[in-house]
């Protein structure tokens, strides 16, 4: 697991991002207290969701609105596609993230 | 110079006059009405519905307050006129005001017969004629008890239907054999008898009233057969007469009614009467249809284009109670040369009843099924030769050309010239055509712009089925479109709910309009922080979370995630300055591309978001400030150079689009907003496509607004012509901020014309300088909020989370 910062520098009800070599990690907060951690790509056309209206558990795409359930990655309603989860713990209000999923997808 | 109307009297007639005058000339007349009832202007036809519980008060006000100031109408509320001077053209109220007037419309309306019984003027004995009458009914219904209604026509038996649905155990006396003789003939008097009995309601016919009993206090009725019928409330229907004691001591001609010729002209040139206090060739009038006909030939008479004048035509009454479908139009006595059809099913309490003469149908009764009334009452009034379709005439449109029975059928069949809506006197065409051409979509649209089913409602389902037939799949009855999944609300109903219930925070909104998820969507979230932060401006915390991602970093997103820039260039206006820093910029962030945009601005594409911040602090440095580019919000004021260089220039149109931006930059709007400003009518500036445009002309300034180049194409509307750049300025920014109260998010201005109608904004914004001036200072309170660069603060290190990743790993690595 990979240290990448403190709980308290990611909004709530929003995300940042992670650079992790060729990727970007968006990380998610949600109101509820939850951190989800997606590859920073839209199914549909690579959009940063990290930039888009996180609601409840899910974030809504800002390039064309597609919505993406945090803790699956799986689109919600009609469309259809899958972003890479990122398994997330924190820890001492510190965010931990397991990047080895990456070097899995990149080999 | 404007002359002095006075109006006596504030109900449906007037108010029609009045709604008529303002459309033809606003502003010809300074006008003051007395009204002795204490409120404004409201429907009288929909009392019954308030009494049994199914509308409210507010739902039947036709004029609220705004209203009359919008138009500049005095309204003296509760206040009685005792006296008319014809000599000093004046009128006194009972508080002692005495008012001249140049003009004066009389319409007093009625009073409410009362049977001179004995006992006829004790405590509880009330009449059923206005809201006041409602109220001591509702009153006296809370407690429960026994009830009973002298009179069986149309306000007796609604007022029994509404004190029954109240808890009351109700009982109607009627003096005839059977119920409203005079609109039913004695069969479907039968059945109507027949249902009231099943709801609970007793009716006793040939009830002659001989006492109204009680000590103190009404305790009963006694009939002439001796029965006694216990009672704590005795409501009196029995009738109407016209009001004309006013004019009939002033010396006016007065019959029963005032009489008035067919422009409602009195025997005094300058005073007119309305409504139902006049007698006009013998007859007065107690319903809506014919009261607001006599109102239009008087507006138009006072407008100076008088038309035809007033004439008598034939009537159709519709019971409105719920559960009761009755309908009568025309005469349907019995006589010699006449025939009848007649359709009876008493089992299922369905009758239909056609009076013929000569071939042409001169009266109908329907009971059970009232769906065809509009094509009888056409039938009627056209005088229509029938002789073709005698067999299956009964039967309805749906038979009478042969073709298969469709519910759409009977409304399809109808010609363009047949009355849908008796009270307004609106016709098939003019609905059709205001849904074609103003693009209404919901029956609120048509009675808004059309005022069909306006007032009673009755014909609600006829224009339900002319929106459908018109609009085809694209009509949905469910007539509020919700914002989104979260909410079966409208924008509308939000809107209202925020200012109504006071809310002030998203959570709390959500809470209370009961969300049906627990934090919105991406739809709903943004709309609810414009609605919050334009309705409570300096109160209200913008939540940067419920903002697109453009609003959120002051940069428009692009395909690859990197964003574009565009600096503010005040009217189109730039410099050696600007641009060597534009160019500057280009070269040091290694900006791909660098394009001229429609509103003639720059903007730099392929900005990488972590270098926003630096790329805004080298443009700052030379002035150049955020563009609004990727906001609902003032985009660009786009201009032509005007007096200054141009030969044909009329006005600084330059200098003016520059104060324009200078001063309305910043605001936020439900969706974005593009103006523009032309020097002279050859209109280089494109200003008449534009959400607001100025085009300079020799004599001032002509304000457009409401066009759309983009999905839709639509020209502007001209609002006004106003002789200064200052009136010019207030005029906009009033007309920016009625949009930002009023507008749906992402709703463009030309939508939001097309849904309230350029009226009710011109009234607002032209008219009224009132509500103008409140309007412009709302703006100017809330522009205090908002008149900070927002690409200065982010420079000085606000949101920086958004600029910079969490983490930067240059490597990803195993876990440890």
């Amino acid at each position: 697991m990979q240290d990448v910062g403190l709980l308290d520098d990611i909004p709530v009800a929003g995300a940042r991002t992670v650079k992790a070599g060729a990727f970007d990690i968006a990380v998610f907060r949600t109101t509820g207290g939850k951190v989800f951690a997606l590859v920073d790509r839209c199914p549909h056309r690579a959009g940063p969701l990290s930039q888009g209206i996180v609601h409840g558990e899910q974030v809504t795409c800002p390039l064309h609105n597609w919505v993406i359930d945090l803790a699956s990655g799986e689109v919600v309603g009609p469309d259809a596609g899958c972003s890479q989860t990122i398994p997330v713990r924190v820890e001492d209000g510190r965010v931990h993230l397991d990047l080895t999923v990456l070097i899995d997808e990149a080999a | 110079m404007t002359e002095k109307l006075v109006v006596i009297g504030n109900g449906m007639a007037p108010g029609r006059v009045l709604d008529r005058l303002f459309e033809a000339m606003p502003g010809a007349y300074d006008v003051t009405i007395f009204n002795a009832e204490p409120r404004t202007n409201y429907d009288r036809i929909l009392l019954s519905p308030v009494l049994s519980g199914e509308k409210s008060y507010e739902e039947i006000v036709i004029h609220g307050d705004g209203w009359y100031e919008r138009h500049g109408v005095r309204l003296l509320k509760g206040n009685r006129v005792v006296a008319l001077d014809r000599q000093a053209k004046s009128v006194k109220g009972e508080d002692g005001t005495v008012e001249p007037y140049d003009k004066l419309i009389i319409a007093t309306g009625s009073q409410p017969i009362i049977i001179p019984v004995p006992g006829h003027n004790l405590p509880g004995v009330l009449t059923y004629r206005d809201m006041d009458d409602v109220e001591a009914m509702l009153l006296a219904a809370q407690s429960g008890g026994l009830a009973v209604v002298i009179g069986g026509g149309l306000l007796g038996l609604e007022a029994a239907a509404g004190l029954k649905e109240r808890g009351m155990d109700v009982t109607v006396l009627h003096l005839m054999p059977t119920l409203m003789e005079r609109q039913l003939d004695p069969a479907a008097g039968h059945l109507l008898k027949r249902e009231l009995e099943s709801r609970g309601i007793r009716v006793i016919t040939g009830a002659n009233t001989e006492a109204i009993l009680g000590d103190g206090y009404v305790s009963g009725v006694r009939l002439d057969d001796g029965t006694e019928i216990p009672a704590k409330l005795v409501v009196m229907a029995v009738g109407i007469r016209p009001n004309a004691s006013l004019a009939k001591s002033a010396g006016l001609d007065v019959g029963r009614g005032i009489l008035v010729d067919k422009h409602m002209r009195t025997s005094d040139p300058d005073i007119y009467a309305v409504g139902e206090c006049v007698e006009f060739a013998g007859n007065v009038y107690g319903l809506v249809a014919p009261l607001y006909e006599m109102a239009n030939v008087l507006a138009d008479d006072l407008a100076g284009t008088p038309n035809g004048g007033f004439a008598d035509q034939a009537l159709a009454t519709k019971l409105k109670v719920t559960g009761i479908d009755l309908f009568s139009a025309g005469d349907f006595a019995d006589a010699d040369d006449r025939d009848e059809i007649v359709l009876r099913d008493a089992r299922t309490g369905l009758y239909k009843r056609l009076v013929i003469e000569e071939n042409r149908v001169v009266g109908a009764v329907l009971y059970g099924d009232t769906a065809d009334g509009a094509w009888f009452f056409q039938l009627i009034r056209d005088r229509a030769d029938i002789s073709e379709m005698r067999d299956t005439l009964i039967f309805g449109p749906a038979y009478a050309d042969g073709a298969a029975l469709d519910p759409m059928a009977a409304v399809a069949a109808l010609p363009d010239s047949a009355e849908i809506c008796g009270c307004n006197g609106v016709c098939k065409g003019e609905i059709g055509t205001a849904i074609d051409e103003q693009g209404l979509s919901s029956l609120g649209d048509v009675r808004a712009h059309t005022k069909a089913s306006a007032s009673c409602g009755s014909c609600t389902g006829l224009v339900e089925q002319l929106l459908s037939l018109t609009l085809g799949d694209d009509y949905n009855p469910a007539a509020v479109q919700p914002m989104c999944g979260c909410t079966d609300l409208g924008h509308a109903d939000v809107r209202r709910l925020i200012v109504a219930k006071g809310l002030k925070s998203i959570p709390e909104l959500m809470q209370a309009l009961e969300w049906k998820s627990s934090e919105g969507c991406a739809k709903c979230r943004p709309a609810l922080n414009y609605y919050l932060l334009s309705t409570w401006p300096g109160e209200y915390v913008d939540d940067n979370q419920s903002r697109f991602i453009n609003e959120r970093v002051h940069a428009n997103i692009q395909k690859d995630g990197t964003y574009s820039v565009v600096p503010r260039m005040w009217g189109g206006l730039t410099n050696s300055r600007e641009l060597r820093a534009i160019a500057d910029v280009v070269d040091k962030f290694d900006i791909p591309t660098v394009k001229c945009t429609g509103g003639q601005r720059i903007d730099m594409l392929g900005v990488k978001k972590e270098d926003l911040p630096s790329v805004w602090a080298d443009l700052n440095a030379a002035g150049l400030v955020s563009g609004h580019a990727y906001g609902k919000a003032l985009r660009t004021v786009k201009t032509c150079v005007g007096t200054d260089w141009c030969r044909f220039g009329t006005q600084d149109s330059t200098g003016l689009g520059v104060r324009i931006e200078k001063f309305m930059w910043g605001s936020w709007t439900p969706a974005k907003v593009k103006m523009a400003v032309s020097g002279c009518p050859r209109n280089c500036a494109e200003a008449t496509c534009k959400d607001v445009g100025v085009i300079c002309v020799d004599s001032g300034f002509e304000i457009h607004f409401a066009g759309a180049a983009g999905l839709d194409i639509k020209g502007t509307e001209v609002l006004c012509h106003v002789d200064t750049e200052d009136e010019a300025l207030e005029v906009i920014a009033a007309l920016v901020q009625l949009y930002r109260e009023q507008g749906h998010y992402l709703e463009r201005i030309y939508k939001w014309h097309a849904r309230v109608g350029i009226d009710s904004i011109r009234a607002a914004v032209v008219d009224d300088i009132a509500t103008r001036e409140a309007l412009f200072q709302r703006f100017v309170y809330a522009q205090q909020f908002s008149q900070t660069d927002p690409w200065a603060e982010r420079v000085g290190g606000r949101d920086a989370h958004e600029f910079q990743a969490m983490k930067d790993l240059s490597f990803p690595q195993a876990a440890e």
